[in-house]
Formats: C-alpha cells, sequence, structure tokens
C-alpha cells in the first residue's frame, strides 16, 4: 500500500522549498491500532482506532519549520507545504527527483493480529486473570492490557530520498494487586516486542503469573534501608538505569546546548574496561527496533561505551549534520504529529562474564534492585532518582528479605564509574520513553550489573 | 461541515448499525509552537488536527473506535468498529450514557486576542523570555524558551438528544535555564499560562527560569534528618495532583485508592481546603459540559480536614448510587471518556512563602521532585522521592541541596499540613492545578 505516490511527495517539497530551505522532507503514516484490557474480572475497555496524516518539514540553517494535517488528502498537502514554507526566507530550491519507497523488511511478522480475532484476545487475557489468581489467595486484584498496531510510514526528502515502513508491535501487561490485612503490594510485567501475535503464543499466562509472584513476594517485604550501599541491579526492566542515567544524556540534541554531563567526552574512561554498551534499532523484533528510523535511515547498532570508553552520541539526520557526521538513526518520533528528535531505540549493556550469583555471592550487605517502577533524570547534570518496586536485601552474599519503597538516588558519570561487574544474562524488556511531548516505545535492557556503592533513599534507616 | 453534523452522522451510523445508544465526540484545533535558542528561531510548527470518537452500547457492552476521517463513510466505519468492539467487551450493568446531561456557563475560555497575534510577535515573545534568563549573572544557558498556543472547538452528541459544542484557547511558554557548569550544573524552569499570549508576561518568566536554577548554585547533598519542609507551589501541585487522582470515584472502587471508605473522616489538617472545579474561567481544565455531556460544576474535595466526597463520571456514579459531578474525562477524540480532575484548587491560606519559611524555622524548602508517580504506591500511599531545594534555618533560605529523599505517606502528610500560602498560581503539570505553597509539619528527609 502507498500513502503518498512519489509524483505528488515531489510537488509538496517542490513548494516546500518555495522560499528556499537545505532540505525538505514528507512524512506520511497510517496507523491502525487495538486494545482491550481486563479489570475488576471483567474484559473491558475494547477499542480501535485509525489515523491517518501527513507532515511537512523544512529545515534551513539551524530552523525548523513545520506542519501537519491529519488526512492525505492532495490540497491538504499543498496547503501544508505552502504554510510551512511562508515561515522560511530565501530563494525557491529544487528537490531531487523521487523513487518510489523503498520499503525495508527487517522484523518479520508470522501471524498479523490484525488478522486474528477479537475474542481470542479477550480470552487470552482471562487466561491470564486465572493464572494469576490462582498464584495465591493473597491476589487481590488483577489488571491486564494487550496492545496492539501497524504504522505505514513513509519518508520523502529533497535530497532523494524515499523509504517506507511497516510496523507491527505488539504489548501484554499484567499489574497484579496482594493484599494481607493492611499490606498491600504491587507486581507487574510485560512482554512485547516489534512483532506479531506470535509473541502470545508460548504460555502468555507467565506473564500474569510473574506479576502476582512479586506481588505476593512485596507482601513480605521490609522498609528498605538507606545510606550508601552496594547495588545488584536485574537484568531487563533494570536497564532503566542505562536508559534514565545514560542514554538520555548521549541525545545529540541535549549534547549540542551543552544540556548533558557527556558532552565534550567521547574517548574518555568512564567505566571499567569490561563495560561495553549499545543502542541498537535493527535488533531483529525487539521492542524499540524499526527497519528505518522517522527519517528514512535505515537503523543500526551503535556502540556507545566500547571497553568503558564513551564512543558515540546518538543522531537524528539535523543533529548528525552539524557535527559533521552521519545519522545513527535515531531520529524518531510518536507520529506525524511530531518533529523527529533523537531518540534511544534499544539500549543496554552487552553481556559480560560473571553469573548473576557470582555478583550477589561478593555483597556482604547491599540492594538487590530487581525491577524499577519507573525514573527520572536531569540529562544537565546526570542526576537520577529511580523507585525500585522490586528488591532484596543481601546479606552475607545471599538475597533475603524483599523491601518497599527503596529509591536510587545519584548521578549517571558516577554510576557508571562504579560498575564493578556484569554478568551474561542479558534481557530486554518494553519501556515507553517520554521526551519532547512525545512516547515512543523503547527497549531497555541489560544482564545483572553491579554497583560498588550508590544511595539508597528508604523508609528505613 | 461543522462538528456537530459529524457527530450527528456517526451516532445515527451506530444507531443504524444495531447499538442501543452512541455518543460521539469530534474534535478540530489548531496549535502553534515556537522554540527559540540562542536568539534565534529553533523550531516553528503549525498544526491541524481533527477526528472524532465513537461509543456505542450494545446492551450493557461498550466499544470504542476513533479516527481521523470525518467523511460519510470514515464515521460510519467506526461507528461500525465501535460496535464490533463492544462485542468482545463483558457485561457491566453500570455501563451507559448520563440519564441527565447539561451544559454550565462558563466564560472566557477563547480569547479573540489570540487571534489578533502574529507569528512574528510570538517569536518575538519567546525571545524576550530566553534574553530575560539570561540577563541574570551566572546563567550559563538557556536550553530552551518555548512558546505555545492552541485554539480548538470540540462537539458532543448522544443518541439521548444531547448534541453542544464549545471553542477554547491556551496559550503558554516556558523556559529551562542552568547556572554552572559540568556537574554542579544547576537548572530552573520558568512557566506562564494563560488563554492568549497578553496573559503571559515574558520578563516573569525567563526571571523565574533563572532565578530558580541561580538558588540552587552549589548544592550539596545534606545531613539526614525530619524537619518541617515547605512545598513550593510547583511541588505542591504535583503532590496534590497525584491526591486529585486517588479521589476519583473509578480509583475508588477498584480499590486503587487509599482514600476509598474514609468519605468523612478526616484525612488533613484543618488548614488544608481542596476543590475541583471545571467552571474557574481561567483553569486550563474548565469546559462547560464534561466529555459525556454532564454539566461541570465545583465539587468541594476536602474542608475542614474532612474528606467530603469523590468525583464520579455517569457510571461511577450508578455504581455508586449517587450523582455525576460532571468529572468525565478524556484527553482527547483518542480515549474514551473516563474520570478524571478538571481543574484542582488548593484554597489559598494567609501566609506568603517568606511567611511560611519563617514559621518553618528550621528544614528543607523543596523546589523539585523526581519520581512522584513511581515513588509512590497508591494504594498504601507511602512514597519516597528525590528532590532539590534549599535548607531552612533560622527563618531563612540557606543551603542549596540535591540528591535527597523525601519520605512519608500521603495521609500523613496531609495531616501534618501546618498553614497553607497565600500566593497560588496555576500549574500545569499533574494535571490543571491551581496551588499556593504549603508548609508540612515533618517529614523524613534522607540525604548522606
Amino acid at each position: 500500500m502507498t500513502l503518498v505516490v512519489p509524483e505528488l511527495a515531489s510537488q509538496v517539497l517542490e513548494r516546500a522549498l518555495a522560499r528556499g530551505g537545505d532540505l525538505a522532507e514528507l512524512y506520511a503514516e497510517a496507523r491502525q491500532s487495538f486494545s482491550l484490557s481486563l479489570d475488576d474480572g471483567r474484559v473491558e475497555r475494547p477499542q480501535g482506532g485509525r489515523e491517518r496524516g501527513v507532515c511537512v518539514r523544512v529545515v534551513q540553517g539551524e530552523s525548523s519549520y513545520f506542519g501537519y494535517v491529519d488526512g492525505t488528502a492532495e490540497q491538504d498537502l499543498l496547503r501544508v507545504a505552502d504554510s510551512v514554507a511562508q515561515a522560511v526566507r530565501g530563494e525557491a530550491r529544487h528537490p531531487a527527483a523521487l523513487s518510489a519507497a523503498d520499503r525495508r523488511d527487517g522484523h518479520p511478522i508470522r501471524v498479523h493480529p490484525e488478522e486474528v480475532e477479537a475474542r481470542r484476545k479477550a480470552d487470552l487475557l482471562r487466561a491470564c486473570e486465572e493464572r494469576a489468581r490462582s498464584a495465591g489467595p493473597e491476589v487481590a486484584q488483577v489488571r491486564l492490557g494487550y496492545g496492539e498496531s501497524r504504522r505505514l510510514v513513509e519518508v520523502y526528502s529533497s535530497d532523494g530520498r524515499a523509504a517506507a515502513d511497516d510496523r507491527t508491535r505488539i504489548r501484554l501487561s499484567a499489574q497484579v494487586v496482594a493484599r494481607r490485612g493492611d499490606r498491600v503490594e504491587t507486581g507487574t510485567d510485560t512482554r512485547g516486542g516489534h512483532v506479531g501475535f506470535e509473541l502470545l503464543e508460548e504460555d502468555p499466562e507467565q506473564v500474569a503469573e510473574n506479576a502476582a509472584r512479586r506481588a505476593l513476594t512485596l507482601l513480605d517485604a521490609v522498609d528498605a534501608p538507606s545510606g550508601r550501599l552496594p547495588v545488584v541491579v536485574g537484568n531487563g526492566f533494570g536497564g532503566v538505569l542505562l536508559h534514565e542515567a545514560v542514554g538520555h544524556g548521549l541525545e545529540a540534541d541535549a549534547i549540542q546546548k551543552e544540556a548533558s554531563v557527556y558532552a565534550g567526552r567521547i574517548g574518555e574512561q568512564l567505566a571499567a574496561d569490561f563495560v561495553t554498551a549499545y543502542d541498537d534499532g535493527s535488533r531483529t523484533n525487539a521492542w524499540g527496533s524499526d527497519g528505518i528510523d522517522d527519517e528514512g535511515t535505515p537503523t543500526r547498532r551503535t556502540t556507545i561505551l566500547e571497553d568503558g570508553r564513551l564512543t558515540s552520541y546518538l543522531y537524528d539526520l539535523l543533529r548528525a549534520r552539524r557535527d559533521g557526521v552521519e545519522s545513527t538513526g535515531n531520529g524518531r518520533r510518536e507520529s506525524f504529529r511530531h518533529l523527529p528528535v533523537p531518540r534511544m531505540t534499544n539500549t543496554f549493556f552487552a553481556p559480560g562474564g560473571a553469573t548473576p550469583d557470582e555478583l550477589i555471592g561478593e555483597v556482604e550487605r547491599g540492594l538487590y534492585a530487581v525491577s524499577f517502577g519507573g525514573g527520572q533524570v536531569e540529562p544537565a547534570t546526570g542526576d537520577f532518582v529511580f523507585g525500585v518496586s522490586e528488591g532484596y536485601l543481601i546479606e552475607g552474599g545471599k538475597v533475603t528479605s524483599p523491601v518497599r519503597g527503596a529509591t536510587l538516588v545519584g548521578n549517571g558519570i558516577e554510576a557508571l564509574g562504579a560498575i564493578d561487574g556484569i554478568a551474561d544474562d542479558l534481557d530486554i524488556a518494553t519501556g515507553y520513553c517520554g521526551k519532547a511531548g512525545q512516547t515512543v516505545a523503547a527497549g531497555v535492557g541489560q544482564p545483572h550489573v553491579r554497583l560498588r556503592e550508590l544511595t539508597v533513599g528508604g523508609i528505613g534507616t | 461541515m461543522s462538528l456537530e453534523d459529524a457527530a450527528r452522522r456517526a451516532v445515527e451510523a451506530a444507531l443504524a448499525a444495531g447499538a442501543g445508544d452512541a455518543e460521539a465526540w469530534a474534535e478540530r484545533s489548531t496549535s502553534r509552537d515556537i522554540r527559540v535558542y540562542d536568539g534565534r528561531v529553533e523550531s516553528m510548527s503549525d498544526a491541524g488536527g481533527r477526528g472524532v470518537g465513537v461509543r456505542a452500547f450494545a446492551g450493557k457492552r461498550s466499544g470504542y473506535a476513533y479516527g481521523t476521517d470525518l467523511s460519510d463513510e470514515g464515521v460510519a466505519e467506526l461507528a461500525r468498529a465501535a460496535l464490533e468492539a463492544a462485542e468482545v467487551a463483558d457485561e457491566d450493568e453500570f455501563a451507559g450514557l448520563p440519564d441527565e446531561s447539561g451544559v454550565s456557563d462558563v466564560d472566557g475560555l477563547a480569547s479573540a486576542a489570540l487571534g489578533r497575534w502574529g507569528t512574528d510577535r510570538k517569536v518575538e515573545l519567546a525571545l524576550e523570555i530566553e534574553r530575560a534568563a539570561r540577563a541574570h549573572d551566572g546563567i550559563s544557558q538557556v536550553e530552551n524558551a518555548v512558546y505555545s498556543d492552541a485554539e480548538g472547538s470540540v462537539a458532543l452528541v448522544n443518541s439521548r438528544g444531547f448534541a453542544a459544542s464549545f471553542d477554547a484557547t491556551q496559550a503558554w511558554a516556558y523556559a529551562s535555564a542552568f547556572a554552572g557548569e559540568g556537574e554542579d550544573l544547576m537548572t530552573g524552569l520558568g512557566v506562564g499560562l494563560g488563554r492568549d499570549p497578553e496573559a503571559l508576561d515574558p520578563k516573569a518568566i525567563g526571571d523565574e527560569a533563572a532565578q530558580r536554577a541561580l538558588a540552587l548554585m552549589g548544592a550539596r547533598r545534606p545531613e539526614s534528618r525530619r524537619c518541617p519542609v515547605v512545598l513550593d507551589a510547583f511541588v505542591a501541585a504535583s503532590f496534590l495532583g497525584f491526591i486529585g487522582s486517588m479521589l476519583s470515584a473509578e480509583a475508588v472502587q477498584r480499590g486503587r485508592s487509599l482514600f476509598a471508605g474514609r468519605q468523612g473522616d478526616e484525612v488533613a489538617d484543618p488548614a488544608l481546603a481542596l476543590v475541583d472545579d471545571g467552571t474557574q474561567p481561567d483553569g486550563p481544565g474548565s469546559a462547560p459540559f464534561d466529555s459525556e455531556g454532564s454539566r461541570t460544576r465545583r465539587t468541594p474535595l476536602i474542608e475542614g480536614g474532612r474528606l467530603l466526597g469523590f468525583l464520579y463520571d455517569a457510571r461511577t456514579a450508578r455504581k455508586a448510587n449517587t450523582e455525576t459531578t460532571g468529572n468525565a474525562s478524556r484527553g482527547s477524540y483518542r480515549s474514551p471518556p473516563s474520570v478524571g480532575t478538571t481543574n484542582l484548587v488548593i484554597e489559598p491560606g494567609e501566609e506568603d512563602l517568606a511567611g511560611l519559611v519563617r514559621l518553618a524555622g528550621d528544614g528543607l524548602y523543596v523546589t523539585e521532585v523526581a519520581g512522584l508517580h513511581s515513588g509512590v504506591n497508591p494504594v498504601s500511599g507511602t512514597f519516597s522521592v528525590g528532590a532539590t531545594g534549599r535548607l531552612i534555618a533560622d527563618g531563612e533560605l540557606g543551603q542549596p541541596v540535591r540528591e535527597l529523599t523525601i519520605a512519608s505517606d500521603l495521609v500523613s502528610m496531609l495531616r501534618a499540613v501546618q498553614a497553607v500560602g497565600s500566593e497560588g498560581r496555576w500549574v500545569p503539570f499533574g494535571g490543571s492545578v491551581k496551588a499556593p505553597p504549603v508548609l508540612i509539619g515533618e517529614m523524613s528527609v534522607s540525604g548522606s
């Protein structure tokens, strides 16, 4: 299916450059989505969406001019191009000739979710609920969500680029509340990817069971300690730490505004020599992967830390041009309603040589942070705060009591420098990342990682 | 073609397809966003959006579909999709359109002045914010100075005969200023909002960003302590926004609120009064009717320290055997209505900020919290969040501090309110909240 034919795209770009500009780009998108939830024992909120729209961007020097419209009607597209051109001051230019958009096909979809009957999705949620409830009588609430989307994307630009992508994403999430007397605890888990319904063919109920197990475990939690402690961070969603405290600071928009502690530090040794990390938007079927980014650049693997040295920032076209480098395929946008900005795709530490047990075994007294409820970072300073949603004490090299109310407070560079062990069990979890008012799918991941010492804020002392 | 027509055709199509009841929400908006950096336009965008969302009822089941195609075929397809979706849902005995619809008089939602401002003047306003921030000694950078506005129209039609529409405008601007450099760099945010750009004071926004950053220069990690804490208006608004979300009957009925079953209880110090008011002319969350066609109103939530009630839409009201409070809310046509706050307002008290700091004596002044949404357990209310601010010594603001956490639980915090400030302002985070600074008698502060 073609959303905008190359002939019309050429015409739009021609109009967009009527008053000059270094680059004009047309981005078209059709999105079809379906979601469903189960709450209070009932399947509810079934909803479908069908959106289609186009945006036009003109870049001139250091400025970007942008406009969008719902729908793909020819007269609307030309009007947007005219309105964007109005803001530019210069001589008309002509775009390069366009061919048909080239579609990338890196992420095989075996079962297209929109072809699966909605009833099967409802039944899947019911089966998940049953599994969660069977985890124990203290399971008080089960909340499940299923979501799928398919986005057809086309990008045409005045330098002759014509690219397309067909993106199917699917995600199952579970949130379970367990109750014992006055104690109430919540556990969560998710499974998702840039993948088809086949992802949920093998034991999807496991997601609900994991969430239930976490909630039940936390019922026995003691108040988290506070102070400076060694911390072992779990694999998978534990990678939120890397995403927030390092990854955002490597996005080239923050770097170029010197709004990042990582600005001007390429080549510096920031971590021990066994620490390597990637941003990889090409990883097959991973949650944060696409065929191309939202500027038409093919996604790829970028090494951000190699043997502890900082090796690359994450670029979109605009920031890459400014630094005289190539885009790393990180120009992403939530939809046609947004300008692309440098964003992470799937960001993770490479596996090391240790086992999780070895990392934990060497800790006399510390915190085992398995999963985070979320986090926040100030990219300018690298200061971060994370709520630990599942955590345990480590005592005498063993994981002992679960803890609640723990937060990790620190600084990205300090935390990188504090890494003193990486395990071999890489896993990537499904996150949503918000930036500049836009939310995109972002894969966060890592193997188990140990930090020599970090500030743990807790309720206890 | 009018929005109301599109919505009406969607409702008719749903009924024709076999829905028992149906409702359509149609909207159209244009918005403008200008970002300046280093004395020039960094980006400028112009957006035109339109769409419709259809809710269809099949007996006691409901489904939703939304889309961007407002043509006859487009809305008919959405109506069918909504009805098909409904067939997958389980029955819900409380589902249905509101039994009574209505419209409140709310003046001043749309300002004609917005239309009189050309792009160049808006760019100049953003540049003036940046200049104002940079004019302060010690400001190394203004990362972003942003001006945005939006004008929109909304129409709601349902199969019980409700049909109404309204227009609204909004303009806001903010800037983020940096002081210091490297690992000692501190940031400050300045914000302003109103119905049109004339309501924005660029110098005040730039000054605020600069002053907030400069006040934190030399921040270090404090020692752990228990002490009085003054929350500034931004931080008080973040906490109250969170508390507001737990006063939704939806959260209460689903067992996700620590306020469940506590109606009539003393949950706060008598100094604290909280209302939800969807009719305030200058409130960003104001409208004549809510997202399912009930009239908006003023609903006192906490008064004299007692919890008076919760926020309802038609469904949760039916379940609780009470009346809706006009709090059906939706972000856009892309989501079905659910219970939400309109404008939360903390009633102002007597003391200005200096007075609160004096009352605190020795304590902490918090100007920023991080991780609120992940750091609060919504059921127990216990929280531990990262904070930045200044120590208070002998009734005066002193040493800047960072990388600390403050911990308590929400009810203990509400009960420990000692005084509410006199200077309320609209804060656009955590929903729409009008908050003054608030003095909390004691909290646990964890540093080094």
